[in-house]
């Protein structure tokens, strides 16, 4: 097993060597575009989406004995005029572990910029106080990150083995209890009542519900369910299709181990899901963060997230909510293709 | 000492210590046995070498699921010997099976029916009969599988645990505890369930169970929220109700997001006395005293300098490490492992703790351990390693102690490390 602790570092001239350095130079400069990596090394994660967003983008150094070497010299899984996309995997136990994507690949040369890192002080703003704190941007941006962390940890479990049940219980917690801040501090989004007075779990079950596709979504206008006392008007925000009935559909409870098979053809659909999700931010805050990133990087995130035009509308089904105000419509030449998202999706499933 | 090609996922001594049982991800068993000590040779440790090895679980694939069936050993237990040949139990996620260790060293030669090589003499050719007598013959370790115990958890086994009655067992998943008698394997008695009616509402699970090393009526498990629950058999037949409920309160000013996850005991142990119980959850050991729920009388801090780097360690999902823990023979240390290949002994009574390592480096045979020291911050010293160096990779999640001298068995991936104690 090659060194774990062997990295990459990313140069000024843009070419990418292996080296004891840990952080991706935070310069900006001509001919450097936006990088981003993200992995979930761990039993049962295929691999992830989109770095999640925030000063804390950047992740810990890598811990998988991933050979990053091999990621440079081998062929790229996909290469398009706005990105590359290198699959990285757990080569102890051959299945994907996450992916690398680089904006602007010129002539074999990579560009990249790290991100910024915060330093460790700072990174315990996460942790710090929950009650007390004021719901700061950058500490509503770290919480945004862990809730998209956390929903791609709950739906990237099913592989072939059945899911941890006691992690996905913890993560499930996690999920509810930064729901609840959110709520408390008033930045839960609210939607129309349709989904209104379901237990929060309810909204993290359902793979079969995920599985659906955005149209079917907002197809959907189901009452009410007023049946755990919950504050109407409460948002789901995160998971699809509130119907009670749909909910207690005999396939869909995330914690049955009966159901991950049969989701498995509709797990293309429930990335969709996922990536919208991960597309969340609060308005405003993030137009400062990446101010100085060009637009282009959005638009390669809604191809990666399969987004259809630009005409989702704040009001539609819940994953829709957070969307719709702070992605900017993908130009045209980064349409989605479904045709591109499926083949994203074959190396996130790791055939 | 040991060297797996797969990842070793469980360590037990026998009841003597004599014999060292190792499980792994491929589903294999091996046992080392102590060798005898030269007699001429009295300072002379025994060294433990390779007893048996054999295939105890094979993957298997759920049809009705469309899910497999890992073959990993999650746990083994040994029972108290009561013969010559040596039982354990062994379990990979769904099923338990009971085998027996028997040594042959004889064999009978001189049979009258057949031949040598086994093959059948024609009964008229014989004219003479003799008596077979009893050659010794090459130790032959045999495994054999003596009773199977299956379909009877849902979820994943996380746990078995022998009774002081030595007739019966417990064998527990994440939201069920089973109870078996070691000749029945057609029926068991649940115990515990925590299942909610509807699972969605389910935010907890049972994460360990052990049975009272001397009651043979009581029993705990650990939650994943840090609770521990003591039950007692003679009160009902299922033991929803706890009689005892242990839980330290929280420390608000350290709510996080991660306090929950953190709280999650992965290992409760009895105390070889009775009278105390140890949990790990991620970055601590507690004590506890089972006359005393409301807080444990003892917290060692294995890693505390991860408290920082929480979000990280969510993120790779280290943060669901389960790492076992264990008594010494004497009860007077606990011992525990942490991240790269570092494991932790605290002695009770002097209050002292070391923290060493488990490699290839610096284990040569006779060799002191180095104590080792993890920088939390400022400057580092020479020989001490940053917080960022750690290499999560390499974690020791299951430790065992011999019951009665200070040997430890340190599993590192897939190496197996034995320790031991320089002084008599």
């Amino acid at each position: 097993m090659q060194d774990a602790k062997s990295r990459f570092s990313i140069s000024r001239e843009g070419t990418v060597s292996r080296k004891g350095a840990r952080k991706c130079p935070p310069a900006s400069g001509p001919g450097f575009q936006a990088q981003t990596l993200y992995f979930t090394p761990g039993p049962g994660a295929a691999a992830a989406a989109d770095a999640p967003r925030g000063p804390q983008a950047l992740l810990q150094p890598p811990c998988l004995p991933v050979f990053w070497d091999d990621i440079f010299r081998r062929p790229p899984e996909r290469v398009t005029e706005a990105f590359t996309l290198f699959c990285l995997k757990d080569l102890s136990q051959e299945r994907a572990c996450g992916w690398l994507k680089v904006v602007g690949m010129r002539q074999g040369t990579m560009f990249a910029r790290g991100l910024k890192r915060k330093s460790a002080e700072d990174g315990e703003d996460v942790e710090g106080g929950l009650a007390g704190t004021q719901a700061t941007p950058s500490y509503s941006l770290q919480r945004q990150s862990l809730l998209d962390m956390s929903l791609v940890k709950l739906q990237l479990c099913h592989m072939l083995v059945e899911p941890n049940l006691c992690r996905s219980v913890l993560i499930a917690n996690t999920v509810r209890q930064i729901q609840e801040e959110m709520t408390q501090d008033g930045t839960w989004r609210v939607l129309a009542p349709q989904a209104a007075g379901r237990a929060p779990l309810d909204r993290l079950v359902s793979t079969e519900i995920l599985c659906r596709s955005v149209r079917e979504q907002e197809g959907e206008r189901p009452a009410a369910d007023v049946g755990d006392g919950r504050t109407p008007g409460l948002v789901p925000g995160l998971s699809a299709v509130p119907s009670a009935q749909a909910l207690r559909s005999p396939q869909s409870s995330l914690w049955e181990v009966d159901s991950s098979r049969e989701n498995r053809g509709g797990f293309q659909k429930s990335l969709d899901q996922i990536f919208e999700t991960l597309e969340s931010k609060t308005p405003g805050s993030v137009e400062e963060l990446f101010s100085d990133v060009d637009s282009s990087y959005y638009d390669l995130d809604a191809v990666l997230t399969g987004m259809v035009g630009s005409t989702q509308s704040g009001h539609g089904s819940g994953l829709q909510a957070f969307t719709a105000a702070a992605t900017p419509p993908p130009g045209s030449s980064c349409r989605s293709d479904l045709g591109e998202l499926d083949h994203a999706v074959e190396i996130l499933v790791e055939t | 000492m040991g060297s797996h090609p797969d990842i070793i996922s469980t360590v037990e001594f026998n009841y003597s210590g004599d014999l060292l049982a190792t499980g792994d991800k491929g589903g294999r068993v091996v046992i080392f046995q102590r060798e005898q000590e030269n007699k001429g040779r009295p300072h002379s440790r025994g060294e433990y070498n390779v007893y048996s090895t054999f295939q105890s679980h094979e993957p298997e694939f759920d049809y009705l699921k469309s899910l497999e069936i890992e073959e990993k050993i999650n746990k083994i237990r040994w029972l108290p010997q009561q013969n010559a040949a040596h039982f354990l139990l062994s379990t990979n996620d769904k099923t338990i099976k009971l085998w027996k260790i028997s040594e042959r060293d004889k064999r009978a030669e001189g049979y009258n029916l057949k031949d040598e090589d086994g093959r059948l003499r024609d009964p008229f050719r014989i004219t003479a009969l003799r008596v077979p007598i009893l050659k010794p013959m090459d130790l032959m370790v045999e495994a054999s599988p003596r009773r199977i115990f299956a379909n009877a958890h849902t979820y994943h086994i996380n746990s078995i645990s022998v009774n002081s009655d030595h007739e019966t067992y417990l064998s527990a998943d994440d939201l069920r505890i089973n109870l078996w008698h070691l000749e029945i394997t057609d029926r068991s008695f649940n115990i515990v369930d925590i299942k909610p009616v509807n699972m969605e509402e389910l935010t907890e699970v049972i994460t360990a169970a052990e049975f009272h090393p001397h009651q043979c009526n009581v029993f705990v498990y650990s939650s994943s929220k840090g609770t521990i629950r003591l039950c007692d058999m003679r009160s009902s037949a299922l033991c929803d109700r706890h009689a005892k409920f242990f839980e330290e309160p929280e420390d608000p000013s350290s709510r996080s997001f991660f306090s929950e996850i953190i709280s999650s005991i992965s290992d409760v142990k009895f105390s070889h006395s009775g009278r105390y119980m140890m949990t790990r959850d991620y970055l601590s050991v507690k004590v506890w005293d089972l006359n005393m729920e409301s807080r444990p009388v003892e917290t060692h801090q294995v890693h505390e300098y991860l408290r920082s780097k929480l979000c990280s360690l969510y993120e790779n999902d280290c943060i669901f490490d389960k790492f076992e823990c264990c008594w010494s023979g004497s009860d007077s240390a606990i011992m525990t492992g942490s991240y790269n290949n570092f494991f932790r002994m605290f002695d009770r009574n002097t209050r002292r703790d070391v923290t060493l390592e488990a490699s290839r480096e610096n284990s040569k045979p006779r060799a002191s351990l180095k104590p080792r020291k993890v920088c939390t911050g400022g400057k580092r010293k020479k020989d001490e390693i940053s917080v960022d160096s750690l290499d999560f990779n390499k974690k020791i999640l299951h430790t065992a102690w011999h019951p009665a001298e200070n040997i430890i068995a340190v599993a590192a991936t897939n190496n197996l490390y034995i320790f031991q104690d320089k002084l008599n």
